[in-house]
């Protein structure tokens, strides 16, 4: 083996790049600690650990200032392997620590695996309503539906990215081209006979004309929504039909009739549907006697299986969610003087992953702290 | 002599702790006592009278004892009493504590009103060098009341700016606000404002209720009656309308068959008067104590409580039961007696290392042991009463870090045998109850758990094992700090104590590493459990997975030969910064999930306290010929 590699080995198995790494890894969460009263939860996550580098904007460029949690973890992750296939040797004494740094391997493999797979939605049910598809708490979709059939509406969905770069979508099931003239990641909607001064609208078409679209700065909040809004053409083989524009805010779909169809136009969260259905029968919000203090929040579900099997009642609240189908469904919050419910709704394939990673770290830290104990009561006994 | 040092000094110190128990407080009568005994339930627990009036004074003065403008002292219930029964004595006691000087301007204050002026010379002197308070701090309601119009206005103000961003002024005026709404809802909790006999008036309407009932009946039917009965019927229902929309505690027990749960406040129950045909008994029975109490007439009030407490213990004795021991338990103030005797150890263990080596030894892990003891009751008591694990907030997590590291520092000493143990454990048995002392100024610290930590499980397992990871990194960072200062400033650290030290570090670090990382991963699941993430970069999470990583270091600078015995000891030091950052420095963020103590003078504290340890690391890297124990 030549020097250079020789060199390359000793770094990668080293514990002094161990402890480098550890001491990089909490510089860099206490960072992303300190940055959260700025970015909000969320955006640090993406900018400090689920990124190779930490980039700060110099004049405009973002250069990399600081390892990024990939990279930390990912040379955690050589080093400990590497460390470990070099020192191999086998015996009881070193016993726990290779069961607590397997553990540690699932562990750091799991919550990469989750960063890359766990979604987010929630799910919005009235008492007494049924409802099969949830909705995305920060991604929106632009929905063309069309509404002819009054018993089965045809939905063709277009992300909000597609808007953000200007895309042209065509697409088989509509008879005219979606032409993006404008997007707002954030913005506000009012009638315009109350901002005299707005510029002219892009929109001739629907409640556009009428509206005013006022661009407001993306926020980071972990209690605010960004509201976007786009302005969008419609183009038939004969020539355009119109810009109307679309936002969340405007609530009702926008109607139109072409090609002897009815079309609805709405930008609403991004929905996924699935086969069965669940039903809000009750939501409780109990308080201890005499205050405001919430003691539970809870809703009586009933779950109407995809393949007609017969429904079940199940409880949902604190600390107790439904796991079913793959997805899991939490109590999150509540609207509408307690008669909504408000569910988290996610899907992590890897959620298993990190309780077994527990149970084998604490299991090896707890052979090895005996293991110490038990050599150094002999010791001292002698 | 000196070899019954021991016996001596722990039968003093647990003289002093126990003697609160049997001899009740100064010139307080036991009619009193057996007032602040009762049960009410108040920010949705069961709680004698005794606990809000303490908790009450605490969150409004930030002390327990009142002194009236006649300069006599008076206990938390005979303050309660006065409140409740004799508002316009009440009103007179400077108990709202304003620190803020714009504050006191805004009440009308000068200089001149709030310098304290002592006519004696010595007096004088003192207050010059701060033994005594040269300036006002505290002010009554009487002297707030003609600013109260614009206090609202500036609270209104201040009000929608999120906590974190206010000013001094603004977190004044806000909490300002609150302690006189907090003081209002009290005062008029029993009696109506303004009513001089409120007995004679109950009594009263219970003579004439079936005749005005009647004629409040026919007047509403539009047939003849006597106008005169129906309307002062109807003035009765107004006024306990508002009564029931002044107070928020509810005094007044439910009828037997009813929810044991669904207490009343004073006047939905005298509502209730008018259905029923009687008046509510228990009403009855506080307006009489209110009567007695006004009237001066001790005697009479403590027959009327004596009648009251066993009518409810016949209902409700678990509530009861309970109000007496809580009474008890503060009267007996575990914690506090816990306190000094950490002190008194700390002074006993520092003192081995100079003179009567092994009687000063025993004394202090004595010490020890009965502090520990004692705030083991204490504890236990409060999980009794609570009906929950031992951590459920930033003051029993306070606690609890000094239990934890208290008991380790007991097994160290007990292995050891060289006062290191009992030292650290009274460095830092003294400073986290010192610290939960201040805790407890913000309420009740028995309170309720929101809907989310509402699950004994968790609380019992996560909360618990991540509390014993925090005490275990703080003591090998005190341990460290043992090592330090002994062996710069003394002689005592021979190479032999230098190696024990450096053992004991390792071994708790280890232990450290283990705890925090079991509690983080704990907190994980139940996060996974509750939320739906196993891992959010929640502020606190962060703070605690950095506690988990920093150990990891320590260890693996070690086995990588990175750090010696000296290199070790500094960088448990910093496992101090490191931990009093997840603890308390995350919760000032005020973001995240677990921002729930927030407090401003803690910041400062947390500054302190992270230079202080930073001090130490800087000094511990001086030359080794500096050191006065290796200049050999």
């Amino acid at each position: 083996m030549n020097d250079t590699l020789k060199q390359a080995r000793s770094l990668f198995v080293s514990l002094r790049l161990t402890v480098v790494l550890l001491a990089l890894s909490i510089v860099l969460i206490f960072w992303a600690t300190l940055d959260q009263v700025n970015l909000g939860v969320w955006a640090v996550q993406h900018k400090f650990f689920h990124s190779f580098f930490v980039t700060a904007k110099i004049g405009g460029v973002a250069f990399p200032v600081f390892p990024g949690g990939y990279l930390i973890g990912g040379l955690l992750l050589v080093n400990l392997v590497a460390g470990h296939l070099y020192r191999f040797k086998m015996g009881w004494r070193k016993a726990g620590i290779w069961i607590a740094h397997l553990g540690l391997i699932l562990l750091l493999v799991g919550e990469l695996v989750s960063g890359l797979m766990q979604k987010d939605y929630q799910m919005r049910i009235d008492e007494g309503e049924t409802k099969n598809y949830a909705e995305s708490s920060r991604q929106n979709e632009f929905a063309i539906i069309n509404a002819t059939d009054p018993n089965l509406d045809e939905v063709t969905a277009i992300p909000e990215s597609l808007l953000s770069r200007g895309t042209v979508v065509q697409n088989p099931s509509l008879p005219f081209r979606v032409v993006p003239k404008a997007y707002y990641p954030n913005s506000t909607l009012q009638m315009r006979s109350q901002v005299p001064n707005a510029p002219p609208s892009l929109a001739t078409s629907g409640m556009g004309p009428m509206l005013a679209v006022t661009p407001l700065e993306v926020t980071y909040k972990e209690d605010e929504r960004n509201v976007p809004a786009a302005f969008v053409e419609l183009v038939g083989p004969d020539g355009t039909l119109g810009t109307w524009v679309v936002s969340p805010l405007l609530g009702n779909p926008q109607k139109f009739d072409f090609a002897g169809k009815t079309w609805k136009l709405v930008m609403r969260p991004k929905r996924i549907y699935e086969p069965y259905s669940l039903t809000l029968e009750k939501f409780s919000h109990d308080l201890y006697p005499g205050t405001d203090i919430p003691k539970n929040f809870s809703s009586r579900i009933r779950i109407n299986p995809a393949d007609g099997s017969p429904s079940r009642d199940v409880l949902i609240y604190m600390n107790n969610p439904l796991r079913y189908a793959g997805l899991t469904y939490y109590q999150q919050s509540f609207d509408n003087n307690d008669h909504t419910t408000i569910l988290e709704v996610v899907r992590n394939p890897s959620w298993l992953a990190p309780y077994i990673a527990c149970g084998a770290i604490t299991l090896g830290l707890v052979i090895q702290f005996l293991i110490h104990l038990w050599g150094f009561a002999r010791r001292r006994a002698v | 002599m000196t070899r019954r040092m021991p016996l001596y000094v722990v039968a003093i110190a647990a003289l002093c702790a126990f003697s609160g128990l049997f001899i009740s407080p100064a010139g307080e009568p036991e009619a009193v006592s057996r007032f602040g005994r009762l049960p009410v339930l108040s920010e949705g627990r069961f709680k004698p009278l005794d606990t809000l009036a303490r908790s009450t004074l605490l969150v409004i003065q930030g002390r327990q004892m009142v002194l009236t403008p006649e300069r006599v002292e008076l206990t938390p219930d005979q303050w309660l009493l006065d409140v409740l029964f004799s508002s316009e004595k009440a009103d007179s006691y400077n108990v709202f504590v304003i620190d803020n000087p714009d504050l006191q301007t805004l009440i009308g204050q000068t200089d001149d009103t709030i310098s304290i002026h002592y006519p004696k010379k010595s007096e004088q002197v003192m207050a010059l060098v701060g033994f005594l308070p040269s300036r006002r701090r505290r002010f009554s309601f009487n002297e707030i009341a003609p600013h109260i119009q614009e206090i609202e206005a500036q609270e209104k103000l201040a009000e929608p700016v999120e906590a974190q961003n206010r000013n001094h002024f603004q977190s004044s005026v806000v909490q300002l606000y609150g302690n006189l709404s907090h003081y209002l809802r009290l005062r008029r909790a029993i009696l109506p404002d303004g009513s001089k006999d409120f007995l004679g008036e109950l009594l009263k309407l219970q003579e004439n209720l079936v005749d005005g009932v009647e004629a409040v009946r026919a007047k509403e039917d539009g047939k003849p009656h006597d106008e005169a009965k129906a309307a002062a019927m109807l003035a009765e229902g107004q006024k306990f309308v508002a009564m029931s929309e002044n107070t928020d505690l509810l005094a007044i027990p439910p009828d037997e068959g009813d929810d044991p749960n669904a207490w009343h406040n004073a006047g939905t129950a005298l509502l209730e008067t008018f259905g029923k045909g009687e008046v509510n008994p228990a009403v009855l029975a506080y307006s009489g104590m209110a009567y007695a109490w006004q009237g001066k007439d001790t005697e009479r009030f403590g027959h009327i409580v004596g009648l009251y407490e066993s009518s409810l213990r016949k209902h409700f004795p678990n509530q009861v039961r309970k109000a007496r021991m809580e009474t008890l338990f503060n009267v007996a103030q575990p914690f506090y007696a816990g306190m000094w005797m950490y002190l008194g150890a700390f002074f006993f263990a520092a003192l081995s290392w100079i003179k009567w080596t092994e009687p000063a030894r025993r004394s202090a892990f004595g010490l020890v042991a009965l502090g520990w003891v004692v705030a083991t009751l204490g504890i236990a008591t409060r999980m009794w009463l609570e009906g929950r694990p031992p951590v459920t907030n930033l003051y029993s997590s306070a606690i609890f870090i000094g239990w934890g590291s208290v008991g380790l520092c007991l097994i160290l000493e007990a292995v050891y045998k060289n006062a290191i143990g009992t030292a650290a454990a009274g460095m830092i048995g003294f400073a986290t109850l010192i610290i939960a002392q201040h805790l407890a100024l913000a309420g009740d610290t028995l309170e309720m758990m929101r809907a989310v930590l509402d699950s004994n499980f968790w609380l019992g397992t996560h909360v618990v094992v991540v509390t014993i990871g925090y005490a275990s990194t703080f003591l090998a960072g005190v341990l460290a700090v043992i090592y330090i200062l002994r062996g710069i400033f003394t002689t005592t650290l021979d190479k032999a104590t230098a190696d024990a030290l450096a053992r004991m570090v390792y071994g708790i670090v280890c232990f450290a590493t283990l705890f925090s990382f079991v509690g983080t991963t704990l907190g994980g699941i139940w996060a996974d459990q509750s939320w739906g993430r196993f891992w959010g970069w929640d502020p606190k999470e962060n703070g605690a997975l950095i506690i988990v990583v920093w150990n990891a270091l320590i260890l693996h600078a070690r086995w990588a030969g990175l750090v010696k015995q000296r290199g070790l000891m500094c960088l448990a030091v910093f496992g101090n910064i490191v931990t009093s950052w997840s603890w308390f420095g995350t919760n000032m963020l005020g973001i995240g999930l677990h921002s729930y103590g927030f407090t401003d003078a803690a910041f400062w504290w947390l500054t302190a306290f992270v230079l202080s340890q930073i001090a130490l690391i800087a000094i511990a890297n001086l030359p080794l010929e500096k050191w006065r124990s290796f200049r050999a």
